[in-house]
């Protein structure tokens, strides 16, 4: 997927002044933050179980390799063919050449992120096979041409309306608002999609190592007619997403779904091993899982190393004050809200996506609600000074702090330039002792006014109670 | 060097030393994490949390009172009797309780699919399915009604007991295990929870004993 990450300003002020976007983000509230809180009280040792997937979690990362060989031996003993990709040239490269390999001419496609990494449906298209979204938000993206803006509800952005437009359009059916009705007419027009593929893609929510199995929560069942009915069947994964045990998932399944949309257990939880047996009726005959890198082993042994643990819930950015705000598409890639503002930089670099570390009040939410402990505000601090150190910073920033660090250095300047300070502001903000405007913060006072200072500054004031 | 190598290589020089975990010991173990303490009956809560996630939940005394229940079921929401089914539960009388099922894997255009289930998980109110030569993982998922026949015997407290249960009766696992909790659903559109998106719109669950 492109990365336009570093227009995040401009972007997040565009989105501000969305008023569709900003009636759609509204919901999130109940639908997500509510619901986690509710489903997650359901748990009386929570506490407990979170501590325990944060460690079933540094432990897969901590010995990665040694869980990833161990996978590979179980799913090749099973049929399975296992693939490593460095980059997402390496993916796609690997997934056209599967589809020429078994003679495929249209996919279906369950969601996936890691796919959404590699931009795959573009170049699928590009070298003439056929990709066909299956997941209802997925696809109506697939239609009208956009980026999700959330990983779990990728459509949050657009309202029932704009939905019946499209498929109105595309469908030639005619036009339909109710929702019940809306999802029925995507069934109809999508069933055929799957009953007449050649090939499923899918991702992995995990893959287990003990048995060599990729594991995957759905609600829609889109997953499961994807990884059931063509005879090829290929998940992309993250090498990162290995778990040692069934026992390990069963503990995260607590977690993963609460967390993502307050639910108990997604409708669906299948636990794929291998290819369809000997007399087997159903199932795919041939089964290929490709295990993509594209970064996250250079994360190992680094500040970043904790963000290796997530498990894409979601929880972080539903919570975030600024994703609440702006939505996903201003954050320029995959992977909006905190979690991308640590993964954006770490996978796309650090100087393409300049703005996202910043894009933290700092409140913490996002460290108190992931399942899996990743102390985000630290990883995003972190990120912060190294574009600092990097000197990656506008020049004008750079330039106010280093005058800043040298007048601290010299006490006679600092208490010169402060007091000119206070006594200026104290008389422009007169009797009503406050400013409406404040020029190079006009952003902050557009808001809200500026109480003035009263126009003596502390050290003035401590000397003269030392004096009396 | 090929990816595989590069990727392990480096793996392997972040960490600072050679493969030191003995991961084949610590997963035979098989160490469970912490359970959510469940009170109660299981058969009852695994009732209650199944219908609180829009199953449709009834008892049977006998596996022979099923087709007489589910023919009442079809005919209260005037659905068609036409469908397919699991091979192990072929027969017990759907014919004279009027509905009419066929043995085999499901296609696109079947309206109801019968099934059994390998166990109930009560923590979640919860199916686990098999697939197999007998149990056809498309009967639970190409049909708008899903029935499925679980023996409360066979209903566990936790996933955890469920693959306990797997491994001492089948060994190792099948191509797929299905974990179903309810019709399925899709909240996409304007966050509205709607039943029944590309799977089927309802799931009754007969408990028999």
């Amino acid at each position: 997927m492109e990365v336009t990450a570093m227009h995040f300003r401009r972007k997040a002020t565009e989105k501000l002044n969305d008023a569709n976007l900003q009636q759609a983000l509204k919901k999130l509230q109940s639908r997500f933050v509510d619901s986690r809180a509710t489903a997650l009280a359901e748990l009386p040792n929570f506490t407990e179980i979170r501590d325990a997937a944060a460690d079933i979690r540094e432990r897969a990362v901590g010995h990665l390799d040694s869980y990833l060989l161990r996978f590979e031996r179980e799913a090749t003993a099973r049929g399975a063919v296992v693939h490593w990709a460095e980059d997402i040239e390496d993916a796609n490269r690997l997934v056209v050449e599967i589809a020429r390999r078994h003679g495929v001419r249209k996919v279906v496609k369950s969601k996936s992120m890691v796919t959404e990494e590699c931009g795959l449906n573009d170049y699928l298209a590009s070298v003439g096979v056929e990709v066909l979204e299956t997941d209802l938000g997925e696809y109506i993206l697939q239609l009208a041409h956009e980026p999700p803006s959330h990983i779990v509800a990728p459509v949050v952005h657009k309202s029932k309306e704009e939905i019946a437009d499209l498929f109105e359009e595309k469908h030639r059916r005619p036009r339909n608002t109710q929702i019940t009705e809306m999802c029925r007419e995507a069934r109809e027009v999508l069933r055929p999609g799957f009953l007449s593929a050649d090939m499923g893609i899918s991702g992995a929510n995990f893959i287990i190592a003990e048995t060599g199995s990729v594991l995957i929560v759905t609600n829609e069942g889109n997953g499961r007619l994807t990884t059931t009915l063509p005879r090829v069947h290929v998940a992309i994964t993250g090498i990162e997403k290995v778990v040692p045990t069934l026992e390990d998932a069963s503990t995260l399944l607590r977690l993963l779904p609460r967390s993502a949309t307050g639910q108990s257990i997604t409708n669906y939880v299948s636990v794929l091993t291998g290819t369809r047996g000997k007399d087997d009726p159903d199932g795919p005959e041939h089964f290929h899982i490709i295990l993509l890198d594209n970064g996250r082993s250079r994360l190992l042994g680094t500040e970043l190393q904790p963000m290796l643990r997530c498990i894409r819930c979601g929880a972080c950015m539903n919570h975030c004050p600024v994703y609440q705000n702006i939505g996903g598409h201003a954050y320029g890639w995959v992977y909006p809200g905190p979690m991308g503002s640590v993964l954006t930089p770490a996978f796309v670099g650090l100087e393409n996506a300049i703005d996202l570390p910043n894009a933290s009040t700092f409140c913490g939410e996002c460290a108190v609600v992931c399942p899996v402990k990743i102390p985000l505000p630290d990883l995003m601090r972190h990120l912060r000074r190294r574009q600092v150190e990097r000197h990656l910073r506008p020049w004008s920033e750079r330039a106010a702090l280093r005058l800043w660090s040298w007048a601290a250095q010299h006490p006679a300047v600092y208490a010169l330039f402060t007091r000119a300070a206070a006594r200026l502001l104290h008389r422009l903000g007169g009797k009503k002792k406050s400013l409406r405007y404040l020029p190079g913060a006009s952003g902050w006072t557009k808001g809200r006014d500026m109480p003035t200072p009263s126009g003596r500054t502390f050290r003035e004031l401590y000397q003269a109670r030392r004096a009396s | 060097m090929s990816a595989r190598e590069n990727i392990l290589a480096r793996i392997g020089k972040a960490r600072g030393s050679s493969i030191t975990a003995d991961v084949d010991g610590e997963i035979r173990r098989h160490q469970r994490g912490p359970i959510p303490p469940l009170a109660g009956d299981l058969v009852k809560r695994f009732g209650e949390r199944a219908a609180s996630l829009a199953s449709d939940v009834v008892q049977a005394r006998t596996i022979t009172e099923v087709p007489g229940l589910v023919a009442r079921y079809l005919s209260e929401r005037q659905l068609p009797r036409q469908g397919v089914c699991w091979p192990a539960l072929a027969p017990y009388g759907w014919h004279s309780a009027g509905i009419e099922l066929e043995t085999r894997a499901a296609r696109g255009d079947d309206l109801v699919g019968v099934t059994g289930a390998f166990a109930g998980i009560a923590e979640t109110g919860t199916l686990m399915l098999l697939s197999g030569p007998e149990t056809p993982a498309t009967v639970s998922l190409l049909p708008e009604t899903h029935v499925a026949v679980l023996e409360s015997s066979r209903i566990v407290a936790t996933m955890e007991q469920a693959w306990d249960r797997l491994r001492v009766e089948r060994g190792a696992l099948p191509r797929a295990v299905n974990f179903v909790s309810g019709p399925s659903r899709t909240a996409d559109i304007e966050q509205t929870v709607t039943l029944g998106a590309h799977g089927p719109y309802r799931v009754l669950i007969i408990i028999v004993g």
